[in-house]
């Protein structure tokens, strides 16, 4: 579904009411838009509301997710005015923060592939590719792994493999590919807090 | 961050340099604004381009791109000639009354120790002059003529106004105006910050910016204070966290130092990486450098990691002496063809990376490419990009979907370094999983294989520690949270012998603090500065959302949790003197009682300064525990001195015979042209972001509400230029650099002006870096087409910000 401001308010409120009043030719435009915002409001209260972080920049801003409890989807995000440091409110691409849910139509939803040569996308599982992925990453690192430089000292480092990213995913998981790094013996590690 | 977004508000003068605030972190520019609405307080924007950032501020400074150590030099020799230093703080707090050894000198631009054919220092005489017991020699009258405050005075004398105007281009009243204003705060009760962003680490010569103003700072006695520091306002959601933990070639989490090879044994890397002092004075906090690193190694090894296996150290990989692994090292191995696979995780350096069609045609030079990220980008499907054929490319490449940021559970630390929890609103759509989760399944993957077939090198992957799913094979975020804080390996009683306590912990109890870890393998922690994060009954103080003020600061010393230990303000035992009252007592972040510290978490327990047995300095991460005016830990000297960016207008450095930073490195590929003072590239251009999009635009370009409000890539050029080029505003140009071009709309605008620097006119163009040929399909490709290969001396950050170009109409 493309998502426009005025899908958002169509999907974030129900159709209808005031539907027999269509028929005798009241100009219905500004009810239902005020219907859909009472809708909205109601629907935001009997939501299950998850408080979320910013994903862009680095001030920390609070949001909250509101979430459909029959559904389990997320319908609305807004600014959190409990939070100290936004008191609520949101810069153009914080509050835009819904677009990147599930309602986005370009999210990636299957484990794509590209054979060599190949000029397109074929969908696949996560079994298959985490198969074939080992297996790459171990032939490389078995075959470009260096124990010892070109002085002879102990190295036990693998120069043919490369790492980058992320300043975009959490802690918990910048510590296990940094750990995860050091293990495989990667020295070629960096992301965006270079660039 | 030393401070903390809404500290922003307890600030007088705010000199906004190298940042758009207001376009770019507006939250932020709302605390900005609220120093002013609340304290009265002066905004200065300095910065090549009027911005709305400018629009706000009480007036913006133009500066030529890439002079920015010119312009804070001149305000080093403003401060010192007018005698604006905060004295008491300058003497007590700094390096400034040290002697530096006689050998030391600068001549013509270089420092002593200087190797032309390798581009790089020995600092060998970048040292103190030391007593018989070690301890630096100090002349507290500062007018030996070898002490750092003398040295410094005379190195900035070179730095006069007329010098200064016609390196940057700034008039010598717009200079003397921020001068004047800014070192107005070296006084008791005023407070200065500074706010930048890439605009000042964009350089092949950022990080010594950033140290100019941390001089200024220490001058101005600004450093440790409520609404001073020196303030990075950083650009990802959770950069601040990914580099505490070091996904970084040259540290490991924790800011510990990745090991080289001649480091061949742990004690021979505990040994360089631990720093000593003599003088019982300085609390030199790094002596426990050997704690935090076997806790590290026994976070990674855990019952592997033994005394008698030096912890695993053997099992981490070496870097070289002196070798760097950076992103753009990478590339050019890559180049090369020596790169065979890669990972690229949340990241489009087809877009981000400086000189794009190096990074391009390296890619296909991959056997394999591993991408995880919520959409699609130009790095991904590089194979089918402008100019590619498919059928010559090799590489196989996979493209996993994640969760969103929303969609999984974890934390985030903001520049302030408030570690925030975040919780899972919504299942991720159809396959996508948190990329904590697809890390564990690779190396799950991968070690299978290790086990069954055996292969170089297995004992780092087999014997690492590595059971973070739950009971369904999910990924376990507290686990992974928990093993970063630290546990107890076995029962342990820790003895205060200050407070006279004894505390018992059981085996496998979390950590409460890093005071704490041991250097014999009887405590874990994955993070050392993270230690503390949860208490040892195991509460997770990252999602505390506690609203009280009892300081009226802003230090919300409830909300979330702050490294390290919950401190919002480093090094705040500067704002206080001596005895440990506060200097400005109508911000009063911190007091000693007589017995304790009160208000924000102290930089240490000791009492201040002027108790002479147990006192401490108050930069305690320092060796000497002092403020580093001289600070010879930089690749290219101890005090910064201006040098012109790789490419330039100037074919000669206004202030010595040495043009350009002499230890940054060169790359010498083909495609690593350079054109410095060239006809055929004749404007300074210059990049920067808009608030519609977000760094290469891989995330925002896909929103149809962002890309509405920024459809497509533009060049803003002055009202002169354009009419001297005949370009009408809304025509199409190419901008073109001696490595690439791009096509895009032209911008007229009243927004950049010319510069006069060394009498000639020198004009200056700017262009968003969002873009790139993917998605949307008519919205102009990447802006790096244009930047060269080069990077700061000590970082290797990319020169984005200052380079040469032309503009040509379509």
């Amino acid at each position: 579904m493309e998502i426009t401001r005025r899908g958002f308010l169509t999907l974030s409120g129900a159709l209808g009411s005031g539907v027999a009043l269509s028929s005798l030719g009241v100009d219905l435009g500004p009810a239902k838009a005020y219907a859909a915002e009472i809708n909205k409001m109601q629907r935001v209260m009997a939501a299950r509301q998850v408080t979320t972080v910013c994903c862009y920049c680095s001030v920390g801003c609070g949001l909250i997710c509101s979430v459909d409890r029959n559904t389990g989807k997320i319908f609305n995000i807004e600014g959190d005015p409990e939070h100290p440091i936004n008191e609520g409110s949101l810069c153009a691409k914080g509050a835009g923060f819904f677009d990147l849910t599930e309602a986005n139509k370009y999210r990636l939803r299957k484990v794509l592939y590209r054979a060599p040569m190949s000029d397109r996308w074929e969908e696949k599982n996560w079994d298959w590719a985490l198969e074939r992925i080992a297996r790459l990453v171990k032939d490389t690192r078995d075959k470009g792994f260096v124990t010892r430089n070109a002085k002879g000292e102990l190295v036990n480092r693998c120069e043919t493999i490369g790492h980058l990213g992320s300043s975009n995913v959490d802690n918990e998981e910048c510590w296990l590919m940094s750990v995860a790094c050091r293990s495989m013996g990667l020295v070629y590690i960096d992301h965006q807090a270079r660039v | 961050m030393t401070n903390h977004y809404i500290d922003l508000k307890n600030s007088d003068v705010i000199l906004i340099m190298g940042s758009n605030a207001a376009e770019h972190h507006p939250i932020a520019f709302k605390w900005i604004l609220r120093a002013k609405e609340q304290n009265g307080a002066r905004l200065i924007h300095v910065d090549p381009r009027y911005t709305r950032t400018s629009a706000r501020c009480d007036y913006h400074v133009p500066l030529r791109s890439g002079t920015d150590i010119a312009f804070l030099g001149g305000m080093i020799h403003y401060i010192l000639t007018n005698k604006k230093e905060f004295r008491d703080y300058v003497v007590n707090y700094t390096n400034a009354s040290f002697i530096v050894s006689e050998d030391f000198y600068f001549k013509d631009g270089l420092f002593s120790g200087y190797d032309s054919k390798a581009r790089k220092y020995s600092k060998d005489t970048w040292v103190f002059e030391k007593d018989a017991k070690g301890i630096p020699v100090r002349d507290m009258t500062l007018t030996h003529p070898r002490c750092v405050f003398q040295l410094l005075k005379k190195h900035y004398s070179r730095y006069t106004m007329e010098k200064v105007a016609s390196i940057t281009g700034v008039s010598k009243e717009d200079l003397t105006k921020v001068y004047a204003e800014y070192s107005a705060t070296g006084v008791k009760d005023k407070a200065g910050t500074v706010c930048y962003a890439l605009g000042w680490t964009h350089h092949t010569t950022g990080s010594q910016i950033i140290r100019t103003m941390s001089i200024i700072q220490l001058l101005l006695g600004n450093m440790g204070i409520c609404g001073g520091g020196v303030n990075a306002l950083r650009g990802e959601p959770n950069v601040q966290g990914s580099t505490d933990h070091c996904i970084l070639y040259g540290n490991l989490p924790g800011y510990l130092k990745m090991p080289v090879a001649s480091q061949d044994t742990l004690t021979k890397y505990i040994e360089k990486c631990t720093p000593k002092s003599s003088d019982p004075q300085s609390a030199n906090y790094y002596q426990n450098y050997p704690k935090f690193f076997v806790s590290f190694l026994k976070s990674m090894f855990h019952d592997k990691a033994t005394k008698e296996n030096g912890f695993g150290y053997s099992w981490l990989p070496k870097m070289d002496d002196g070798a760097a692994y950076s992103l753009m090292h990478l590339f050019d191995e890559m180049y090369k063809g020596k790169i065979k696979g890669l990972f690229a995780v949340g990241t489009d350096p087809s877009v981000s990376s400086p000189n794009t069609a190096k990074v391009r045609k390296a890619l296909e030079n991959l056997d394999w490419l591993v991408g995880e990220n919520i959409f699609d980008n130009e790095t991904y499907c590089f194979w089918k990009g402008p100019g590619v054929d498919p059928a010559k490319v090799k590489t196989e490449v996979f493209l996993l979907p994640a969760s969103a940021s929303m969609e999984k559970e974890g934390s985030q630390s903001n520049s302030g370094r408030w570690v925030q929890w975040k919780y899972k609103a919504a299942e991720a759509p159809g396959d996508a999983i948190p990329v904590g989760e697809i890390t564990i399944k690779i190396l799950d993957a991968v070690r299978a294989l290790y086990a069954k077939e055996g292969g170089k090198c297995p004992d780092p992957i087999l014997n690492l520690k590595w059971d973070y799913k739950d009971s369904k094979g999910r990924f376990d975020v507290l686990k992974v949270a928990k093993q970063i804080n630290g546990h107890f390996l076995k029962d342990t009683v820790i003895e205060d012998k200050a407070k006279g306590t004894k505390t018992e912990f059981k085996k496998g109890q979390l950590v409460p603090t890093f005071d704490m870890l041991a250097d014999d393998g009887s405590t874990a922690s994955g993070n050392w500065i993270m230690a503390g994060s949860f208490d040892a009954a195991g509460n997770n103080k990252m999602m505390k959302r506690g609203k009280d003020d009892p300081t009226g600061l802003g230090l919300y010393p409830n909300w979330s949790f702050a490294w390290p230990v919950n401190r919002r303000i480093i090094y705040n035992r500067a704002s206080c003197d001596l005895n440990g009252k506060p200097y400005n007592p109508k911000r009063k972040l911190l007091e000693w009682t007589g017995e304790t510290w009160v208000g924000d978490v102290p930089d240490g327990p000791w009492p201040p300064q002027a108790d002479k047995q147990k006192g401490k300095y108050p930069f305690i991460m320092k060796p000497d525990g002092l403020g580093a005016l001289f600070g010879p830990g930089m690749a290219e000297g101890p005090f910064p001195e201006h040098y012109e960016p790789l490419e330039g207008p100037l074919s000669k450095n206004p202030l010595s015979g040495q043009l350009i930073n002499p230890a940054i490195k060169f790359f010498n590929s083909d495609l690593d042209k350079v054109a410095n003072a060239d006809a055929k590239f004749p404007y300074v251009c210059t990049t920067y972001s808009c608030t519609e999009h977000w760094c290469s635009g891989a995330l925002t370009r896909w929103q149809a509400w962002l890309l509405e409000a920024m459809p497509e890539l533009y060049v803003e050029i002055g009202e002169p230029l354009a009419k001297e080029k005949g370009i009408q505003n809304g025509e199409r140009v190419r901008v073109s650099s001696v490595r690439g071009n791009v096509e895009c709309v032209a911008m007229v605008t009243k927004r950049f002006r010319p510069f006069l620097v060394e009498g000639k006119t020198v004009h200056q163009v700017g262009l968003p870096f969002n873009y790139g040929w993917l998605h949307p399909k008519d919205g102009g490709d990447s802006t790096n087409f244009l930047t060269p290969t080069v990077g700061d001396a000590n970082t290797f950050c990319p020169e984005y910000k200052a380079f040469m170009v032309n503009v040509t109409k379509l």
